[in-house]
Order: structure tokens, then sequence, then C-alpha cells
């Protein structure tokens, strides 16, 4: 296999509910600055390419490519799109550079889910035209039928969905970049509206606003720029089935199967052991156990035990969603996996190589996508 | 003997291609046009499903097809279930993109086996797909000018009329020529024996664009198979090398360029050149298939292409030099004028007609020369981007 791939910088600005004040561009131009900053680079000379994460139906405009290389330093460069989540731009700049042809890519992903006047109508627009769009008012009827088959196949209890919330509420008020940190109580979130039986409101992600870049580099320029980063020790990505009526609600198959390609190029045997922290899925609450059961995270626990024994609180065995996750940053739409990507590079620079070996990174597409990204990152 | 080349550490071959009909208002659905373009090309390289080990998708905005995140909605018909699966998106270059994309995947080791897929299905904008093309405008500042593709296309035209001294009736013979290349296509759409007299008397759309200087709205898929060079040797006794790739992406701010020249594509092609160690594009590429949504734009790109010196590419023409039989065939195909111009698929047909004709399968389309590289383009966006494929036996 050619050189390693690291990430030599990363960039992002504060999520908020709101940006009134930022059009995406500028969004765009502050991670980006603050990526290349932290990089060491100049992007007018020194990036090869750029990738950029986006759907049409999110910004409002057709052909949303036309609209990204001049606040990104990328004008007249290769520049992309990838139609997807950030962590897929992570994944395709890991292979430019793996090709050899290649030395220093950026990836891009910002989200201005507040523009969007009327977002469950877009939500809709995504799914099967004649048979499940009449029958779909919004995604979070299928995360309520989604939660109800996790709690029954996999004996999941409502308090230990509830204690997520918390955690991860909790967890984002050491989070600068994150706009949801606060100290709720699990009662609240089992009391609060029921949106779908048995989801309720406070299950559910919030929308955010920001940006995020990161800038990936081969070994020859890493070392050239004399950066000791951390590498991408493994990459999978795998979709199932777009009939949504098709998928198995308990376990997804296209996480596990990404999981899967990330642990083997990684050379990972044992998850659980070998994975140090998760960033992971939790655009709704009961998907951040799920998650952990479909990458074969949980060891021996059960998805109850992994909560109520603290394993996956900040100073458990192994801590998930440290920083906040989506549900204390906000839901980031497609720059979710890049935030994600973001918030485990902070947690690897402030606990260095010899705390932590490796931590998991993973991101999927929201309904009716049947897509799953996993990146794995150490020293 | 082609020279190799030195910058990649896997090399990359196609071994299969397929191409459904080009039509407007086809039955098919996109999932179903799709599925045919990929069924061909795994037949043609003699491989299933299961050999594939990653599926990239090329297609062009969701809003043709009224379905958000349609690269997701498309997954089963790509052949991508189960399986790395990825969309990539530069507008109108998207098809040749799609094969940059599959090449990547295979090039950086991670892959043996890609299929690359790239379908559109314009005709179910109603009451016509231009009305998309509206809403691809700066939402503040080119909207309200009541802008479609048609009309920013008019201008760039003007200009490089203007610029280099250009008359209609030479950039017309570009449409003459493509048409009737494309009589010899089985997938044509809009074959047909026409005269520089009808394009220069057909219907005025927006001056100095006329009816017969544009390519139609089109339905339709193409599909290639892409594998690492063990397998490409394991499967065929005439692999096509993927040599070179270049791509680049100009300012949004349309009006701030000069419009007579694509730099976009000078700096993609310059890119791929580089990578496949040409010095002398107009002597080293045999034959090519460049983007021709438009008459003009097979000569704009040619000169961005350094196919031609600026303004030389009208002159080539009319000389008869890019005629199938010519010194430097362009479009043997038909290209868009003539074969149609489903987007992405159109740009990833491209990619397959110098696939054929470099393992000389074209029939009647095959170029007089002998060929050994052949070059692919496409183009997209706010006339924006250059894309850029160059392959060699």
């Amino acid at each position: 296999m050619p050189s390693d791939v690291y990430i030599i910088g990363v960039g992002s600005t504060r999520f908020s509910p709101s940006t009134p004040e930022l059009s995406f561009k500028e969004l765009m131009f502050e991670a980006a600055v603050k990526a290349y900053n932290d990089a060491g680079i100049d992007a007018r000379r020194d990036l090869d390419a750029i990738v950029s994460a986006s759907e049409d139906y999110w910004e409002g405009i057709s052909i949303f490519d036309e609209y990204i290389p001049d606040q990104l330093g990328g004008v007249l460069k290769p520049v992309f799109t990838v139609s997807g989540d950030g962590l897929w731009g992570v994944i395709h700049a890991y292979m430019l550079i793996k090709t050899g042809a290649f030395n220093i890519v950026a990836v891009e992903a910002h989200s201005k889910a507040s523009d969007i006047v009327d977002i469950n109508s877009i939500w809709r627009m995504a799914f099967d035209p004649y048979v499940i769009r009449p029958l779909i008012d919004n995604p979070h009827v299928l995360a309520g039928l989604e939660m109800n088959i996790l709690m029954e196949n996999l004996d999941v209890d409502r308090d230990a969905i509830s204690l997520v919330v918390s955690k991860n509420r909790a967890n984002a008020l050491n989070n600068p970049i994150a706009p949801y940190g606060s100290d709720v109580d699990p009662d609240m979130v089992s009391e609060s509206r029921v949106v779908s039986y048995p989801l309720r409101e406070l299950d559910i992600s919030s929308y955010s606003d920001g940006a995020v870049v990161a800038v990936l580099a081969g070994e020859t320029a890493a070392r050239d720029l004399g950066i000791d980063a951390p590498k991408v020790k493994g990459v999978g990505w795998v979709s199932g089935s777009s009939y949504i009526e098709e998928w198995d609600y308990a376990s997804p198959e296209f996480v596990w199967r990404a999981a899967q390609m990330a642990y083997s190029q990684a050379g990972i045997d044992d998850p659980y052991d070998s994975i140090d922290v998760a960033f992971i899925d939790d655009r709704y609450s009961f998907r951040e156990l799920q998650s952990i059961y479909a990458l074969g995270l949980n060891d021996g626990y059960s998805l109850n035990e992994l909560i109520y024994n603290g394993v996956i609180y900040p100073d458990g065995d192994l801590p998930v969603n440290p920083f906040g996750g989506y549900l204390g940053c906000g839901y980031p739409l497609l720059a979710g996996g890049l935030l994600k990507l973001y918030n485990a590079m902070m947690y690897l620079r402030s606990a260095g190589p010899d705390t932590v070996e490796s931590a998991l990174v993973m991101a999927r597409m929201e309904y009716p996508s049947p897509s799953a990204a996993v990146v794995i990152l150490g020293w | 003997m082609a020279r190799m080349n030195i910058n990649f550490k896997n090399r990359v071959a196609v071994i299969g291609a397929g191409l459904t009909l080009f039509r407007r208002r086809m039955y098919e659905t996109t999932r179903e046009l799709a599925w045919e373009a990929a069924k061909q090309a795994l037949d043609n390289a003699g491989l299933t499903l299961r050999d594939i080990d990653a599926v990239v998708l090329g297609t062009a905005p969701d809003a043709f097809d009224g379905i958000h995140m349609q690269g997701e909605h498309m997954t089963d018909a790509a052949g991508g279930y189960m399986k790395p699966y990825t969309r990539v998106f530069v507008g109108g270059g998207t098809g040749v993109f799609a094969a940059i994309a599959g090449w990547w995947h295979v090039a950086s080791g991670l892959f043996d086996r890609v299929l690359v897929v790239a379908e559109e299905k314009m005709s179910t904008v109603r009451p016509h797909p231009q009305y998309v093309f509206h809403h691809i405008f700066d939402p503040i500042m080119d909207k309200p000018l009541g802008v479609n593709l048609i009309w920013i296309f008019a201008l760039e035209m003007a200009r490089y009329m203007y610029k280099y001294n250009i008359k209609k009736e030479d950039i017309a013979l570009v449409s003459v020529k493509n048409k009737r290349n494309a009589l010899d296509h089985p997938a044509a759409q809009v074959a047909a024996k026409i005269t520089v007299e009808d394009v220069l008397n057909s219907e005025v759309l927006v001056w100095p664009v006329q009816r017969l200087d544009i390519s139609p709205v089109s339905d339709g898929a193409a599909a290639i198979v892409l594998t690492n060079e063990e397998y490409a040797k394991q499967y065929t006794d005439t692999p096509v090398w993927i040599e070179g790739v270049g791509w680049s992406l100009d300012t949004t701010y349309w009006t701030n360029r000069d419009l007579a020249f694509p730099k976009y594509l000078y700096y993609a092609g310059k890119m791929a050149y580089k990578m496949a160690g040409i010095d002398n594009p107009r002597k080293e590429i045999d034959v090519a298939e460049v983007y021709d949504p438009f008459d003009y734009k097979e000569l704009h790109h040619m000169e961005g292409l350094q196919l031609a010196r600026k303004g030389e590419a009208p002159i080539l023409t009319r000389e008869g030099v890019t005629e199938r039989d010519g010194d430097l065939p362009i479009n043997p195909s038909g290209g868009l004028l003539g074969v149609g111009n489903p987007i992405a698929a159109a740009g990833l047909m491209k990619v397959a007609e110098i696939f054929w004709q470099l393992r000389k399968e074209a029939g009647k389309r095959q170029v007089a020369k002998d060929p050994v590289t052949g070059l692919a383009q496409a183009w997209g966006d706010l006339m924006q981007i250059g894309t850029v494929v160059i392959m060699r036996v």
C-alpha cells in the first residue's frame, strides 16, 4: 500500500441553531482559514485538491458545486463535490492521496439548516415518490418505528436511552463549539412531548449551522511540514438498500459492514479492545446504542449495561461522543461526519499518543439513505 | 509503443462498457436505465455484480428527478447494494468525472474491480429542463434577471466569435459533422444529414444560438467497468488503460472571466497530460471526444485542450482534420449534438466511445487512423469545470 495518510489540520466554526449574520460562504471561509492555519499551509500554493460535501436540496441551489471554490481557495484547482456526508469526503481525500498523485487535499462540509423554511418537506422529497412519500410526513415517523424495534429486539430500556441524552448534552458543556450543552435530567427526556411513539422531543438532535474543514496529507507532505499528526488507520463505507421497507432496523447491516472494512484495514480484530474512544451517530438518542451494537463495540455488555455501568461516559472504558455528539452540538446535516472528526481530532490531540491509540468516527446519512461511513484515526 | 506513466502506483484499465438508448421521454425509470447500462457493462467485461468491489454513481441535478439525495435513491439500481458506494458531482462534467472517481478507487489500491454508472432522466421536468437550470444561478444577483443556460452560453459563443473573428458558418460545420457521425451510432437520438444552411435557418433561441447549434433534452445511462492491472490481464486481452486524469473548477463569478478561452479546461488538460506524459497534445492524441452540448463548445474545448491553437479549431474543422478520416478525429460517436445529451450519461458515453475506438470495436464509427491514445472530456457548472480522461492501449 502507498503512503500513510495524516490529518494535518482541522478548522471549525462555532455551531449554532441559526446564523443570520453569516452566509454559507462566510461559514466555509472561516472554517477553511482556521484549518489551513492549523496545518500551516498556503491553500493557493499547497493544496492539490479540495473535496466538498453537499446536496442541492439542502442548499436550495441546483448544481451547488458551482458555489464552492472561491471561499476555499480552490479557484482553478481540482475541486469536486461528493453528494453526501463530509466523512465520505474524507474517504475520497484519503483515496486521492493513496494514488500517489496527490499530496495535500482539503475536505469541507457545512450546514445552513436554519435557512430552510420547511425542513420536513425537503426530507419528504428524498423518499420514493410513489409508494413511500405519500405515507411519510417527516423522518421522525421512521425513527419512532426504528426505536421501537431496537427496544423490543435488543431489550433496551427507555431509561437507558434517556441517559444517553443526559450524557451527551452534559458532555457538550465542555465543548466550546457546541450550542446545546445542558444538564438534562433523564426524566425530562422521557416526559418530553411524544413525536412518534416511543420517540420524544428530547430524543431528537436539534439542527445546527456551521462548517468544518479538514486537511489531509501524505507521509512526505506531512513530514515536510514538520507536523506530528494522527493518521487515518482505516476507512469503510457501505450502502444498503434504498428501499427502507427492507431494512433491519434493530441492527443495520450496512453499518456493520462499513465497520468491518475499516477494522480490516486498521488491522483490528477486537474493536472493543482496540478502539479507545468513539464519535458515532446520535441523530436520535437510541442511535448511539444501536450504532455501538452495529459497530461491534459493546463487548460482552448489554446495551443497557453500557450506560448503566458508565462504560460510555467520558471516564468510562469506551467514551462515546465525549464532546456531546449531535445531541449536544446539533445535527448539522452533511457536516455531521466532519464535526465528529473535528471533535475526534481535538480529543486525540489533548489526550496524546500515549493515552489514546485509536479513535473511531462514524456517520450515516439520514432517512431514507442506507449509507454509513467509518474512519479510524490513531497515532 | 505507448509511454508508461511514471506517476501511478496502480494502473487502472477499462475492461467493459455499456450504454442505453438516448431518447427523450424514455418509459424506463432512472433506476431501470442505470441498471440496463450497468448490466451491459458487466456483460461486456464478462463479470457479474458479485465480482464488483465498489460502485461510483454520476448523476446531475436532483431537481431533474424531483428526488432529494438522488444518489441514495439509486443505490440498488446502480449495483451498490451492500457495497462501498458513492456519488460524485460536478454538474455537467459529472459523466467523465465519475470515471475519474472510479479511477482513484482502483489507483488507490483499495479496490480491484469498480463499476461506474452515470444516468440522467431530464424529460421528467415539465415543461422543460431549462426551468431547473434557472435555479443554478446566484439567487440574489443572477436569478432575478431571468437567466437560463442558453442565455449565458449565447454570451460565451458571441464572445468567442468576436475575439477570434469566427463566422457562424464555420461553427455550424460542427453540428453538420456530429449529427452525420451519429447516423452510425445505434443509441443516437438526433442523428441527421443536415447542411450548414439548415443550421443557419433554424429557429433563433438566444442569438447567436440557434436550434441546430444545440444538443437535445435526453434520457439515458452509461456504465464502465474498471479493474487493476492484475485483473485486467486476467479478464481481457485488450484492456484500455486510464493514463491521465485531470479536472479544474474556475471561480463561481463567471461574469469576471474572459469567456473567449476555457481556462479551467486548459488546467484540467494540463493535469491529465502531465500524468500521461504527454508533451504535445496535438500530435499525441489520436482521437478525442470533447464535450459538445453546443457546436461552438467543440471548438472552444479543442482550444482549451491544446488540440488547436486559440481561434484555430474552426479552421481545422473546415479543412476536415476533425472528421473520422481526418488527422485528429473529434467526436466520432456523433457527440452530444448527434447521440444526445443525458448530461452525466453523455459524459460517460464519451469515455465508452474512446474505449471502443481504442479497442477498434466502434464498427462503422471506427476512425480511419490506428488510434493508440484517446481523450474524453466533459464540461459543466457555470461554464466553470473541465474534466478530462486520457486512455491508451
